[in-house]
C-alpha cells in the first residue's frame, strides 16, 4: 500500500475558494484531462457532471432517482435513469477515458462487481467514498455504542440508502485484490481538505473524512 | 332470451372521412410525377400528397422547427378541432403556448403519416392512375417510407435542419428513424413509449386487429368503397382489442372497477352490464367514425416490419455511429406495449455509439397511452429537454 508516494497538486483546494462547489467535486475534476469522456455514475443532480461540462469534458451520467435525472436534464446533461448495480453491464469495453463513482460505492449491493465495471468501461476510474474508519465514527462506535452518524451521513441505521461502508484500508484491499491500481489517493478531512500527505498511513485511515482515489487497470498480481 | 346488442353502426356513414382522405381540412404538400417516393417495397409512388398542420411560426433563421409524428391511430390536427369528429386535437396537452412544445417558441409541424386517411396518400386516397379508391392495390409502406415522406414535406418548406423531431409510440419509431436516417437533419429527438423494433407480441396484437377486419364480410376483400360498405364491426372489435394494450390493468380497475353500467345488478345476457365493456364499445364505434380500416392494416403493417437493426447487420448501435444528434428517451412503467425494457435497449444502442441520450422512465398507471395524457412528470422532462437543446441551438427566450 504505497499510498504516501502519490503526488497531489492540487491548487485551490481549500473551501474558501470556492463557496458553492464541493471540494471533492474539485478534486475529482482537477484528476479529469480536458477533453476526455466521461461517465458520472450515481450523478445526482448533475453538479459534478455540469462542473466537468464547464471544463469542456464531456460528461454522461447514469441517476436512479428520477427527481435527480429530472434536474439533470433540466440542465442539458445528457443522463439516463439507471442503477449501477444492474446497469453497468450494458456499457461497452472502453467507452469513456474515466468513469467517476462519488459518494455512491457505500450504496451499491455489489461494490466489487461495481468497481470492476467502472475499469471495463472506462480507462481509468475515480471513485470517492465515505471513510468509515474516520476517527468521529470509530468514537461513536466504540464510546457511544451505537452506529456513527455524522453531518454528512445523517440517515439512521435502519434507513440508510449505504449498505456497504468500508474504510480507506478496506478500500485498498479491495483494489488489491482485484488488480486496480491506485495513481492517486487523497484523503480530505472534515472540511474537505487534504490531509497532509508526509502523515503516516494510519493517519489517512483515521482522520480522512472521505477518500478519493485514481483508480487504473493492472495493479498489483498482473 | 338472451339479448345481444351488437356494436353500433356508426353515426356519420363516412362521408366526412372519406372526403378527407383526398380534401384534408389542413395545408398539403403535393409532390408530382418528377418527384417519386421511394418505397422501401421497391415501388417509386407518384403522384403522392402529404397532409400537414403548422402551429406556431418559423423563425428567420429557419432553427425552430419541431417535427410531431403521430401514433398509429393519430393524425395531423394536433391542436386544432378535428374535422371529422369535432373533439380537440390528440395532443393538446403537450403541443401550445406555454406548454412543452411551446407554440410561442417553436415552429409545431406534424404531418398525416403515408398510408393514413386524413389526407396524406394512403389505401383510402384515389388512385390517380384508375380513378378509383387505391384499397389493396396501394403498395406495402414501412415506417422509413413515412420518414422518407416526411423528409421531402421538410424540404418543400424550405426547413434544411429540423430542431426536433418529436414523437410517441408509432411516431417515436419515425423520430428514432429520422434520427438514424437524416442525423444531419435532426438536432435532437425525443422518442416516447417506442421501440427500435416492433416485438412478437406486439406483431401478435396487430394480426389479431387485422384478421378482425378481415373478417368482416363487409370488408370485401379490401374493395369496400366500391361496393358502398365499410367493415365497421371489424375494424370496431380490432380497435377495442387494441385499446386494451393501450391501457393497464391498474388503470382499467382504476376507472372501471366491475362497476355496472346504468344498472345494479347483472341483466344474464351478453349486454354491457359492465362499465369496461361499455367503454371499449364505445372506443370502438367512435374510431371507426374517423378512421379508414385498409389505412389500419397498412399501418400496423409498417409498425410490424420496423426494425432498425436489421438494416445495420443486426447491430443497433450502428444505427446511430458518429450521430450527433441529442437524444431523450421517455418510457412509462405500466406500459406493456413498449415496455421500458424496449426504451433501455434503444438507450444502451445509443450509449454503445457515444451518442448524447437522456432517459427517465415515468411512473405512471396509465399505462402505454400515458404519452398522451397530463402526466405532469412527463412533461417536465419534455420541456427541460427541449429547453436545453434550444439553448444549444441559440433559440432565444424570448421566442422564436
Amino acid at each position: 500500500m504505497a499510498l504516501q508516494e502519490q503526488a497531489l497538486p492540487l491548487p485551490g483546494l481549500a473551501p474558501q475558494a470556492s463557496t458553492s462547489l464541493r471540494p471533492d467535486h474539485l478534486l475529482v475534476a482537477e484528476m479529469v484531462e480536458p477533453g476526455s469522456r466521461v461517465l458520472d455514475v450515481g450523478c445526482g443532480d448533475g453538479d459534478l457532471l455540469q462542473l466537468l461540462e464547464s471544463r469542456g469534458i464531456d460528461g454522461r451520467g447514469i441517476e436512479l432517482s428520477r427527481e435527480g435525472v429530472n434536474h439533470c436534464v433540466a440542465k442539458g446533461l445528457a443522463v439516463v435513469q439507471g442503477d449501477a448495480d444492474t446497469d453497468l453491464g450494458n456499457y461497452p469495453d472502453d467507452a469513456f477515458d474515466y468513469v467517476i463513482l462519488s459518494q455512491t460505492l457505500q450504496a451499491t449491493r455489489q461494490p466489487k462487481a461495481v468497481l470492476e465495471n467502472l475499469l471495463r468501461i472506462g480507462h481509468r476510474a475515480i471513485v470517492s467514498f465515505p471513510n468509515f474508519g474516520f476517527w468521529k465514527m470509530r468514537l461513536q462506535l466504540l464510546i457511544g455504542g451505537h452506529m456513527p452518524r455524522t453531518e454528512n451521513l445523517p440517515a439512521t441505521w435502519y434507513d440508510t440508502p449505504n449498505i456497504h461502508f468500508c474504510t480507506i484500508k478496506d478500500f485498498v484491499q479491495l483494489c488489491d485484490e482485484i488488480h486496480v491500481k491506485m495513481e492517486r489517493a487523497v484523503a480530505l478531512d472534515l472540511y474537505g481538505r487534504p490531509v497532509p500527505l508526509n502523515l503516516p498511513w494510519w493517519v489517512w485511515n483515521m482522520f480522512g473524512e472521505q477518500g478519493v482515489f485514481l483508480l487504473s487497470r493492472g495493479g498489483k498480481g498482473r | 332470451m338472451t339479448k345481444v346488442q351488437s356494436i353500433k353502426s356508426p353515426s356519420i356513414q363516412g362521408e366526412d372521412r372519406a372526403h378527407e382522405a383526398d380534401h384534408p381540412s389542413s395545408l398539403v404538400a403535393k409532390f408530382g410525377m418528377d418527384q417519386p417516393l421511394k418505397l422501401d417495397c421497391g415501388i417509386d409512388l407518384a403522384p403522392f400528397q402529404i397532409a400537414y398542420q403548422t402551429y406556431g411560426e418559423l423563425n428567420a433563421e429557419r432553427s425552430n422547427a419541431i417535427l410531431v409524428c403521430h401514433a398509429l391511430t393519430g393524425d395531423q390536427h394536433v391542436n386544432n378541432l378535428h374535422p371529422v369528429t369535432g373533439k380537440p386535437g390528440w395532443w393538446e396537452t403537450m403541443v401550445g403556448p406555454g406548454r412543452p412544445l411551446d407554440t410561442s417558441r417553436y415552429f409545431i409541424i406534424c404531418s398525416n403519416v403515408l398510408g393514413g386517411c386524413m389526407g396524406s396518400t394512403g389505401p383510402a386516397s384515389l388512385n390517380p392512375a384508375t380513378g378509383k379508391v387505391w384499397g389493396l392495390d396501394f403498395p406495402i409502406i414501412t415506417i422509413p417510407d413515412m420518414v422518407r415522406a416526411q423528409a421531402m414535406l421538410i424540404d418543400q418548406l424550405g426547413i434544411e435542419t429540423l430542431f426536433a423531431v418529436v414523437g410517441g409510440s408509432m411516431g417515436g419509431m419515425q423520430a428514432v428513424q429520422w434520427a438514424a436516417a437524416y442525423p444531419e437533419r435532426v438536432f435532437s429527438t425525443l422518442a416516447i413509449a417506442c421501440s427500435t423494433r416492433h416485438s412478437a407480441q406486439n406483431i401478435a396484437f396487430h394480426e389479431l386487429g387485422r384478421q378482425a377486419v378481415m373478417a368482416d364480410p363487409d370488408w370485401r376483400g379490401g374493395s369496400y368503397v366500391d361496393q358502398g360498405t365499410h367493415p365497421h364491426r371489424g375494424l370496431a372489435v380490432a380497435r377495442m382489442a387494441a385499446h386494451i394494450t393501450y391501457l393497464s390493468d391498474a388503470a382499467l380497475h382504476r376507472k372501471f372497477g366491475r362497476r355496472m353500467q346504468d344498472r345494479e345488478l347483472p341483466t344474464f345476457s351478453f349486454d354491457a352490464d359492465f362499465q369496461v365493456e361499455s367503454y371499449l364499445r364505445y372506443q370502438g364505434s367512435s374510431f371507426v367514425e374517423r378512421f379508414d380500416a385498409n389505412s389500419y392494416l397498412y399501418l400496423t403493417r409498417a409498425m410490424d416490419y420496423f426494425d432498425i437493426a436489421a438494416d445495420h447487420n443486426g447491430v443497433l448501435a450502428q444505427a446511430f455511429r458518429g450521430v450527433e444528434t441529442r437524444f431523450c428517451v421517455v418510457s412509462f412503467t405500466s406500459d406493456w406495449l413498449f415496455p421500458t425494457s424496449e426504451a433501455r435497449a434503444l438507450v444502451h444502442a445509443l450509449n454503445a455509439s457515444s451518442a448524447r441520450v437522456s432517459f427517465a422512465e415515468i411512473e405512471t398507471d396509465k399505462g402505454h397511452d400515458a404519452f398522451l395524457l397530463d402526466v405532469p412528470e412527463f412533461f417536465d422532462i419534455a420541456r427541460a429537454f427541449l429547453h436545453s437543446a434550444g439553448k444549444s441551438r441559440g433559440l432565444g427566450d424570448a421566442g422564436a
